[in-house]
């Protein structure tokens, strides 16, 4: 991978890319849930596996970072190794698996459940960045929408669903209002990981690659998922507990175990469950570690 | 136990193997050259060339090797490496008038300056197997070839139309001072005008902007198109360095460039006249050409007051979904991992089952039925 990376920028992007990115960044934190457009370029990773994340984490990337890379939660999912290398690869930087211990996340489908802290920063890879794009697929309508501060659509919609089913049936890519003002999407994240966004004191930014938006969250953004008072907000909850580490607040992810309908709960994300079970003093061969 | 999620690293490296191994197949076999594949794929390199919006024959074929003949692939492979590439200067526009032919054909005039030229193309053969091609034979007799033209300017019919006043005039020639957007360096905003639209079908996919084109001819889009010209050839590219200030000669590219025409009956201002579809493709990508050529007009009906209801005509279905290595992408990604998502809607579902099954035990479901 080294001999493949010579001949191409520190963090792949050329300068002036990474500068056009930089600045499209600044706009999205100056007008948080605001989607910024940008010239998104082709990465060496398809459109809709993280090009999005990826150029936003190249932008911001320096030999003193440290970077932590999960995928559904996990640190070893498959998409979430390959970025990983290419950024050790091509940004020499260190990384690691602990999440206090990174500088910046990049992540897709979770938040971690370690909370963030104040100078971490969480990219975000984000699939679809219009959160009204399933009741209005055209890109011209719907930017008008958000000028206007139109989203009386979306608030039909979840009620629609309490009519339908007696609750609000949306579960990931919750829809969240940002300051009061811009209606967003948090990318595909469960609705348990909504809360997280609320005020964090870490920097999130999203990336949109494909569909060449940026849009990001400040430190200590009021971030509020849409409900209605008589059926407040409520995120998904298990019987079980994890089986590894035993975290009854953790998101947790279903395992089958054999063909009979065996099947287990175990945390989604892989860094809290090991930290877990390591404090309780269980061996923990499958901990990923030693890297950073 | 839990192994289904482990082992990414390890199980990526050796897939990557295997892949490398079945890419140069049978080792016995004699391996296949980038050299072969330009010359002998030429009509792939092509396309892999135009879509990936990159001219470099060489490359083009390096990435349909290392694709295993996966044209978007290759496509893929080629734009990841072109967007890294420094942009130094714009080109001068192309003076296709000044064409080395290859091909040269009118459906508009019978005859005309220059006269016809049939080139080296698949028209008017028999689509026969050729089974004398399976068997490894000498090379072919070669073609008779026709006393060079002499260099020079051959007009092109739409130049001939223009000299009768009965064709629009190109925009370009009205505004020559103004930006032109870059679709690789900026995000597409719409409404969209030619030249982005132009820029987002040249690099389109072959296959999608067919069948778009196809659709119009079949009603779905009111176009009654003519190709006025479809020619081929080598075209020389120039550009204006800012510390010369005149314009020098870097090279050469082959080309195929097709205007197609639709009558115009006039609109308030304007008397009727013949209006123009483009298309421009690298190398010998005379389908592409046509098939872009037909979507440029079906794009343009709305500004034309005509009726823009059918897909082709709608810019933002259109563009926003033509770019095979954005679309192969986005349909791929539902391979990755999504258990997270898929835990989600799986508790919600499991709640309303128990809520709805609840329900039809107590017989309030019935009752519900029969209130509706």
């Amino acid at each position: 991978m080294n001999t493949k990376a010579a001949g191409y920028n520190y963090a792949y992007l050329d300068e002036q890319t990474k500068r056009m990115i930089r600045r499209a960044i600044l706009k999205a934190v100056a007008i948080p849930g605001y989607q910024v457009p940008f010239g998104s370029r082709e990465m060496p990773m398809p459109y809709g596996w993280g090009t999005g994340g990826v150029q936003v984490t190249a932008a911001l990337i320096g030999p003193l970072d440290v970077l932590k890379v999960i995928d559904q939660g996990a640190d070893d999912t498959t998409n979430a190794v390959s970025i990983r290398k290419f950024f050790a690869a091509v940004a020499e930087v260190a990384t690691t698996t602990a999440t206090e211990r990174a500088t910046i996340v990049q992540t897709r489908h979770r938040i971690p459940e370690t909370p963030l802290r104040e100078g971490q920063i969480l990219v975000l890879q984000v699939p679809i960045p219009e959160p009204l794009r399933w009741l209005e697929p055209r890109e011209a309508e719907t930017r008008k929408m958000h000028a206007l501060e139109e989203y009386g659509a979306m608030h039909v919609s979840l009620y629609e669903d309490l009519a339908r089913h007696g609750r609000i049936a949306k579960t990931y890519d919750y829809p969240v209002l940002v300051e009061g003002r811009y209606l967003m999407r948090p990318s595909p994240i469960p609705k348990f990981d909504n809360p997280k966004l609320d005020r964090s004191p870490a920097l999130m930014l999203f990336g949109a690659g494909r569909e060449r938006r940026i849009y990001a969250l400040p430190p200590h953004t009021r971030v509020e998922s849409l409900a209605f008072e008589d059926h407040p907000f409520e995120v998904e909850t298990w019987e079980a507990r994890c089986r590894l580490c035993g975290a009854e607040d953790s998101y947790l992810d279903e395992v089958i175990v054999d063909d009979a309908g065996g099947r287990m709960f175990v945390c989604s994300d892989t860094d809290y469950c090991n930290r877990r079970q390591a404090a309780q003093g269980k061996p923990n061969p499958e901990m990923l570690g030693g890297k950073a | 136990m839990y192994v289904a999620v482990k082992g990414g690293e390890k199980a990526i490296e050796n897939a990557h193997a295997w892949l490398a191994e079945l890419r140069r197949g049978d080792p016995a076999l004699a391996e296949l050259g980038v050299e072969q594949i330009v010359q002998q794929l030429r009509l792939a390199v092509d396309r892999v060339m135009t879509e990936g919006s990159l001219y470099d024959p060489e490359l083009a074929a390096l990435a349909i090797k290392q694709a295993r003949g996966d044209l978007i692939e290759a496509i893929f492979l080629l734009r990841a490496y072109r967007t890294t590439l420094p942009r130094f200067a714009a080109a001068c526009p192309l003076d296709t008038a000044r064409m080395a032919l290859k091909r040269r054909v009118s459906a508009t005039f019978k005859d005309l300056p220059g006269g016809q030229v049939l080139g080296p193309t698949f028209d008017y053969t028999h689509r026969l197997l050729d089974f004398a091609l399976a068997a490894e034979g000498a090379a072919p007799e070669p073609a008779p070839e026709a006393e060079p033209d002499v260099a020079g300017t051959l007009p092109r019919v739409t130049d001939l139309l223009a000299g009768e006043d009965l064709i629009e005039t190109a925009q370009s020639a009205e505004d020559e001072e103004r930006h032109v957007a870059d679709i690789t360096r900026e995000s597409l905003s719409l409404p969209a005008g030619r030249d982005l639209r132009l820029q987002m079908l040249a690099r389109g996919d072959e296959g999608f902007l067919l069948a778009l084109a196809y659709s119009t001819q079949r009603g779905f889009g009111n176009s009654h198109p003519f190709a006025a010209e479809i020619r081929g050839g080598q075209v020389d590219v120039s550009l204006v360095p800012e510390e010369l200030g005149f314009e020098i000669e870097i090279g050469e590219i082959e080309v195929t460039e097709c205007q197609m025409v639709n009558q115009f009956l006039g609109g308030e201002e304007t008397p009727p006249q013949f209006t123009r579809g483009y298309g421009l493709a690298f190398g010998q990508s005379e389908r592409k050409a046509m098939a872009m050529a037909l979507v440029d007009r079906a794009l343009r009906a709305a500004e034309l007051g005509e009726e823009s209801d059918a897909p082709a005509n709608d810019a933002e279905f259109v563009l926003y979904h033509c770019d095979n290595v954005q679309a192969t992408g986005f349909t791929e990604h539902l391979k990755l991992p999504h258990y997270v998502d898929f835990q989600s809607e799986l508790s919600m579902l499991r709640r309303l089952r128990a809520e709805f099954l609840a329900r039809e035990d107590s017989g309030e479901g019935d009752d519900q039925e029969a209130a509706e």
